[in-house]
């Protein structure tokens, strides 16, 4: 694309950004406003993610006119993934009527919204991430850490490494060590392991790598003298790609490395070549075109320029598809919401209560057409997560293959862990233990 | 002490030293323009990914390996001589920190052409250097750690000679000495300023290229000054050699620190140590290794 033809484009979404973005006028419309990164070192990432979701707020406008008549809208802020921008964001994005729910896609981002969305009582989706302890809805109502949380990506890593070896019962005097970033992300998940390493008898280490990764000499000479049988890849970024091509200097072979679902990306293992080839890592959801939903969005928006990618070959890769899925989750939680208030413009609290009853299970999963894209989700007042299955995906230097069955984490191991944290986040805060009757009243 | 693993020292050490060969390429690209026009070029990063970026998406649209290489070049070429003329030309004898702030600015012009340009995905650049390590007596050494190792060595051995036997080299070298005199005895600054800057970019394409062989070629190569930071203060930053020397204390200083002393603070401390290490040097001397003591009359 030349430069002309990006200031044309650039200019034609501004347009339509801006006719998107003025819906007040009209009752029947649904508001999404997206604090995304389009530029900056969080790039591929945003573009994928935000496009994917696009494309199928898109899809739902272009095939069925929105849900049950209701149009879908968006517009976008530009963060570069920076906490300051993505509150700035918050601030002038919330004005706009409408606004059904916020999908910041950034861990930073959303823990400085949680009391601003809470005050406001409109939710937080933050799909694979997030603060573990948020899957309790007793003491988070707007906060949805959907499909995965950290604690169950643990658990499903670590049941991934013993189907690998056998049985829970052999990992017993294995060695893992986890390598994770030098951020409140990565260090989320150091006390689960350190439990489970407790609890199943293997033996633990973990290292961390300092932000944003680009060194990792040490790191990995330190793993090559401790022998482990496997390492977790807990990166971000940069990180992950120098993870694996020092892991190959290092002489650690690349097949024993199981990424985390923030190492699972193309991006991640693309820019380290060959070096690549056999890793392993958790996913939420498959990549690829085949899946009826995702060919829909080929046919309906892209065959008609009307794709929100600029690169096709980028079509159904890991963010491209996560986006995709998170698409499908909001949209459905609106007309679960739908199906109780009406088929109107909803509230905030409204759409909350959509999310709350976000029950989908494989037969209406393969009903939106995405049947392997992902499991299913049954998301509960209380249960923000929704037990969402995981599956393990490994590169072969060109794309990502499935090599696992959908895996159930730990939940009911994990659950009493994630109640004690929240229970003592809320008797710091001093929030009331939100309970079944409170959670079905929505207000206006 | 007898359980001390000494072969394992020695692997850290070497990897340590290795790594800081890279630090130091990126280092050397701010002391050329310290050395003549005494700036803290705040936009070498930018320089940088700009300069991997333009070629791997000239690689990736068919052109070939050695013209991509020349094309680059001469952008950034382009590049030197527009930044003489719009942002250091209209600042002459303005105070350092005017220019330092310009170059900051200016590194946001640069990193936001790029993406503009080439876009925000993330390339894989293979310069057909095998990363497998080989085995020497028991220690793992990278074969592509030991190419950038060379690189820089002739780097190094090129600019030195540049530098010392060339008029263009000396004329750099009155400038960085005195402007004003360099000025008076019919030195041309507006055209010194603009070949060191393409010099700089000549650096930036070079080490580009190689730390965009390690890490991909993305938007994060432009953080690695963050590593040639603390190099400087060691060496000094208007040496060449300092830069060198600079880079392998750190290096080896951050890996030995991680290593050895990580678990004391918790792990993941190399990328701060390392500025640890810089300072306490500054206290003790203030101009860095190598670097040229200021003396000013009153």
């Amino acid at each position: 694309m030349t430069i002309l033809n990006k200031f044309k484009t650039a200019a034609l979404a501004a347009g339509v950004a801006l006719t998107i973005a003025l819906p007040a006028a009209h009752a029947d419309e649904q508001y999404f406003p997206l604090q995304s990164y389009r530029v900056g070192p969080y790039a591929a990432g945003g573009t994928g993610f935000f496009g994917g979701f696009i494309d199928y707020l898109n899809l739902i406008n272009t095939r069925d006119g929105g849900v049950n008549g209701v149009k879908l809208t968006w517009s976008e802020a530009e963060t570069q993934y920076e906490v300051e921008r993505g509150v700035e964001a918050y601030e002038r994005l919330k004005s706009n009527p409408n606004v059904a729910a916020w999908n910041p896609l950034s861990v930073g981002i959303a823990y400085a919204m949680i009391d601003r969305i809470t005050a406001d009582k409109v939710p937080l989706i933050t799909i694979n991430h997030g603060r573990t302890d948020s899957t309790d809805g007793r003491v988070f109502p707007y906060v949805f850490p959907l499909l995965l949380n950290p604690y169950s990506e643990t658990s499903g890593i670590v049941n991934y490494i013993a189907s690998k070896e056998g049985g829970l019962e052999n990992i017993k005097g294995k060695k893992i060590v986890v390598l994770y970033h030098g951020s409140p992300y990565g260090k989320e998940t150091i006390p689960i392991y350190e439990l489970l390493a407790e609890k199943y008898g293997f033996e633990l280490q973990q290292i961390e790598v300092p932000h944003p990764g680009n060194e990792q000499q040490s790191q990995w000479l330190t793993i090559r003298r401790a022998k482990p049988d496997y390492v977790v890849l807990r990166g971000w970024g940069v990180m992950n790609p120098v993870a694996l091509k020092t892991a190959a200097k290092t002489g650690f072979p690349v097949d024993h490395i199981i990424g985390n679902v923030w190492s699972n990306s193309e991006e991640d293992v693309i820019p380290a070549g060959d070096t690549a080839k056999g890793y392993t890592a958790i996913t939420t959801q498959a990549s690829g075109t085949e899946y009826p939903v995702v060919k829909e969005i080929v046919s309906t928006l892209y065959d008609k320029g009307q794709g929100n990618l600029e690169d096709k070959n980028r079509i159904g890769s890991v963010y491209h598809n996560l986006g995709i899925v998170n698409g499908i989750l909001n949209v459905e939680a609106i007309r679960i919401a739908q199906e109780k208030f009406g088929k109107r413009t909803l509230t905030g609290d409204e759409v909350r209560w959509g999310f709350e009853h976000l029950q989908l299970d494989p037969a209406r999963v393969e009903a939106l057409g995405a049947k392997n894209l992902f499991h299913s989700i049954n998301v509960t007042w209380d249960n923000h997560e929704g037990n969402g299955y995981v599956t393990f995906q490994q590169w072969d230097g060109k794309k990502w293959n499935v090599v696992s069955d959908w895996i159930a984490p730990d939940w009911a191991l994990l659950r009493p862990i994630i109640e004690k944290s929240s229970e003592a986040y809320a008797a710091e805060k001093g929030i009331k233990l939100r309970t079944a009757e409170d959670a079905e009243a929505a207000t206006n | 002490m007898s359980d001390f693993d000494w072969l394992f020292f020695t692997e850290v050490l070497v990897g340590g030293l290795l790594s800081g060969v890279m630090y130091s390429l990126v280092a050397i690209g701010f002391v050329l323009i310290y050395k003549t026009s005494g700036v803290l070029n705040f936009a070498q990063g930018a320089l940088l990914l700009f300069a991997a970026l333009t070629f791997v998406s000239l690689v990736e649209r068919g052109v070939p390996f050695a013209l991509a290489l020349v094309v680059t070049f001469a952008l950034m070429v382009v590049i030197g001589i527009g930044i003489e003329r719009t942002v250091l030309r209209p600042l002459t004898n303005r105070p350092p920190i005017t220019l330092f702030m310009a170059t900051l600015g200016l590194s946001y012009v640069i990193e936001g052409a790029a993406q503009l340009l080439w876009g925000t995905q993330v390339h894989a650049l293979d310069l057909g250097i095998e990363d497998i390590p080989f085995d020497v007596g028991g220690v793992f050494i990278s074969q592509f750690d030991i190419f950038a190792a060379a690189v820089a060595a002739g780097m190094v051995a090129l600019l030195s000679i540049f530098f010392r036997y060339t008029r263009i080299g000396l004329a750099f070298r009155a400038v960085a000495d005195d402007q004003f005199a360099a000025l008076a005895i019919g030195l041309r600054l507006p055209w010194i300023w603009a070949t060191v800057w393409a010099t700089a970019g000549l650096v930036a394409l070079v080490a580009g290229l190689l730390w965009g062989a390690r890490l991909g070629v993305q938007f994060s190569l432009s953080l690695v000054v963050l590593k040639a930071l603390p190099v400087l203060v060691l060496g000094g930053f208007d040496s060449i050699l300092g830069a060198i020397v600079g880079g392998l204390l750190i290096g080896a200083t951050e890996k030995l620190a991680e290593v050895y002393l990580g678990d004391y603070f918790g792990g993941g401390i190399e990328s701060w140590f390392a500025y640890v290490a810089a300072l306490a040097f500054l206290l003790i001397r203030p101009s860095g290794l190598f670097g040229q003591k200021l003396v000013e009359r009153v």
